[in-house]
């Protein structure tokens, strides 16, 4: 362990490192140069692109009110999902947490189920259920409790159970895993000093699953807002959100110079969302979820 | 009922099951008010499971527990007014060493004044006055036991738990823990219910012991009574080191018995004054002998001489030291005697005696216990 060499000691972290290093400047950092680069480049008429430094991309991008307006919407609805699995995700949490049962695993096991099935057919599988033929409107038609089916898909509501649908495990396995490691004897310490079940569970257990909670909320959040298929898939003409106008861009208009603008805004955005939850968190509490 | 007045819990036919297994077989136990009772004996006795179904945190299979003279079979936990200290203190992470101790209070209408009050009180006597701001982690294991401690006692509860809060310390630690805690125990006249599994701990801490194995409850008696009048084989071998001896009763009356052993002859044996203890003639039996009451001389000095200078109790057979464990003060012989293995613990006379070494081993029958086989 100890070097002879003085020189040696301070490069060694940095050698070690290299294979990530590289990989994350293969792979990330330069992919976004080129991408800020091209936000700068003008696309003609003709459709060959202008190299060059001209802003009229950013001036649009942060000027037109028609982006700013997808921007907050893409928040609300991200906002939205990320309380609605909060609620939702906390409580099978819970559940598998504390449980006497005796294969916990395969609680887990059926946690990971829905990945194994593609994010676009399981979106898909709710006009099925919501649709103009689905379950739910052959149901309430069957019960006589409506003549005509109901219009219920293409909306932001459906867009949020979309998101809820596809984001809900990496909530609860966040929960799970803050819940798992509070020590029992906490809880029994609490009730034992006068606590009543529920406010041990609000003194003790919820604080102290606060870290898995904002893990969880973190991935849901920066996931639900980088999402352009579930809107797609169940949204209606005006619930684009701010990556279905990335897609818009590259691939309908072939617009890449403005593409790559709008996509560093949606990158900076998440990016401060990041830094902010790392500053408070530490990014250590998503990497025990996954560990 | 009279006697549970004077008992702040009472156990009365408490058993505990899993499905099949039973944890804890039909148990009495009446803990005086204000004493200091250990529960002591090996991992998977029942010790801890009793505890816990006092604490309320396991619940009964069958039998009463009593607290105060009322019965708390069907009380919740939180309304039993215990302190609990834990093996891994379990104090809050998220909460300062403040908030850790007054949480308590918190469920018991004190005034915010008196809760600061009595938090400065509790910390002042488990002497960490100037740690109310700290969090759990920036304490050490010793000061977070304390503050665990602390934070139990502060409620006044009526009976203090503690569940070998001491064997997570370091050695040299837990030996002036067990001072400090027994001391904090006596100060406050708390009812005390301590469980662990190391002897020197029970010994020195305890009003009373109750030596449990296999969910029995084995003996509870005084530390000295358990130690020197082990009334099973079990405890004899627990506590201490100890010789068992198998013999035969070759005659028995009120104030002892003439007792015969397969190849070191024939000892004079106390027997309790306790009646139920009848030993009939012939009866096998086993004999319990402290390590520390044999005492070996070395023959080269003149057996005989030795032998003279004996008070007319003790008994004398030949034995060779195999092995020699040396310690300092004491030393600990193993010899070999009439066909048997024998541990002999004695202090040293300027020298231990040396390995192979001819011996004459005496014992004095009030430190020769008679077993039921």
């Amino acid at each position: 362990m100890a070097s002879l060499d003085p020189q040696e000691k301070p490069l060694r972290p940095w050698a070690l490192l290299s294979p990530a290093l590289t990989a994350i400047l293969l792979l990330l950092v330069i992919p976004v140069c080129f991408i800020a680069v091209y936000s700068f480049w003008l696309r003609t008429a003709t459709g060959a692109d202008i190299a060059g430094f001209h802003l009229d991309n950013w001036a649009e991008v942060l000027g037109d009110a028609f982006y700013r307006d997808i921007l907050g919407f893409t928040i609300w609805i991200a906002f939205a999902t990320t309380v609605i699995c909060a609620l939702v995700g906390y409580i099978p949490a819970y559940f598998i947490a504390m449980t006497q049962f005796r294969h916990k695993a395969y609680l887990l096991l059926l946690l990971m189920l829905p990945f194994w099935i593609s994010y676009i057919i399981r979106t898909m599988s709710w006009i099925n259920i919501l649709g103009t033929s689905g379950v739910v409107n052959v149901g309430l038609q069957w019960l006589g409790l409506t003549d005509e089916p109901i219009q219920m898909l293409y909306n932001q509501w459906t867009v949020i159970i979309g998101l809820v649908h596809f984001l809900l495990p990496f909530m609860i396995l966040n929960v799970y895993v803050s819940l798992y490691a509070i020590d029992r004897n906490l809880i029994d310490a609490a009730r034992s000093l006068g606590s009543t079940p529920w406010q041990a569970f609000t003194e003790v257990t919820l604080p102290l699953s606060l870290p898995g909670l904002a893990a969880g909320s973190l991935l849901c959040f920066v996931l639900a807002a980088g999402t352009y298929i579930t809107p797609l898939v169940l949204g209606g003409p005006t619930d684009a959100m701010f990556a279905n106008l990335v897609f818009d861009a590259i691939i309908t208009q072939l617009n890449w110079p403005l593409g790559s603008a709008l996509s560093l805004v949606l990158l900076a955005l998440l990016g401060v969302l990041v830094a902010v939850y790392n500053r408070f968190a530490g990014m250590g509490q998503i990497a025990k979820s996954f560990g | 009922m009279t006697e549970a007045t004077t008992h702040a819990v009472t156990l009365q036919k408490v058993v505990k099951r899993y499905g099949d297994f039973t944890a804890v077989h039909q148990t009495d136990l009446g803990i005086e008010d204000g004493s200091f009772l250990t529960l002591l004996g090996p991992s998977g006795c029942g010790k801890t499971t009793t505890l816990r179904m006092i604490a309320g945190l396991t619940s009964i299979t069958e039998g009463d527990i009593l607290i105060k003279g009322t019965r708390v079979n069907d009380l919740p936990i939180h309304k039993r007014n215990l302190g609990i200290v834990f093996q891994n203190y379990a104090l809050f992470p998220h909460k300062t060493v403040q908030e850790n101790v007054a949480f308590g209070l918190k469920y018991r209408k004190v005034s915010a004044d008196e809760a600061r009050r009595r938090v400065g009180e509790a910390l002042e006597l488990v002497q960490l006055p100037q740690t109310a701001d700290r969090f759990p982690s920036q304490l050490s294991g010793g000061q977070q036991q304390r503050i665990a401690l602390a934070r139990a006692i502060v409620i006044q509860p009526d009976v203090l738990l503690l569940d070998e809060p001491l064997s997570a310390l370091d050695a040299n630690l837990r030996e002036d823990m067990r001072v400090e805690l027994k001391r904090i125990q006596h100060s406050l006249g708390i009812t005390t219910v301590f469980v662990t599994h190391d002897q020197s701990e029970a010994l020195a801490m305890s009003d009373r012991i109750v030596v449990m194995s296999a969910g029995h409850v084995e003996q509870v008696g005084s530390p000295e009574e358990v130690y020197n009048r082990p009334s099973s084989e079990f405890v004899a071998r627990f506590l201490g080191a100890s010789n068992i001896l198998e013999a035969r009763i070759v005659s028995a009356d009120r104030t002892g018995a003439k007792v015969e052993t397969q190849g070191l002859g024939t000892f004079q044996a106390a027997i309790d004054q306790d009646e139920t203890r009848r030993f009939a003639e012939g009866q096998k039996v086993k004999l319990s002998i402290r390590a520390e009451k044999l005492a070996l001389t070395a023959t080269g000095k003149g057996a005989a001489e030795v032998a003279s200078g004996d008070a007319p109790d003790i008994a004398r057979f030949d034995g060779r030291v195999t092995t020699v464990d040396y310690q300092g003060q004491v030393a600990r012989y193993f010899l070999e005697a009439g066909g048997h293995q024998l541990q002999a613990i004695n202090t040293i006379d300027e020298h231990p005696l040396s390995e192979g070494e001819a011996v004459s081993v005496g014992v004095r029958a009030r430190d020769v216990v008679v077993l039921p086989q």
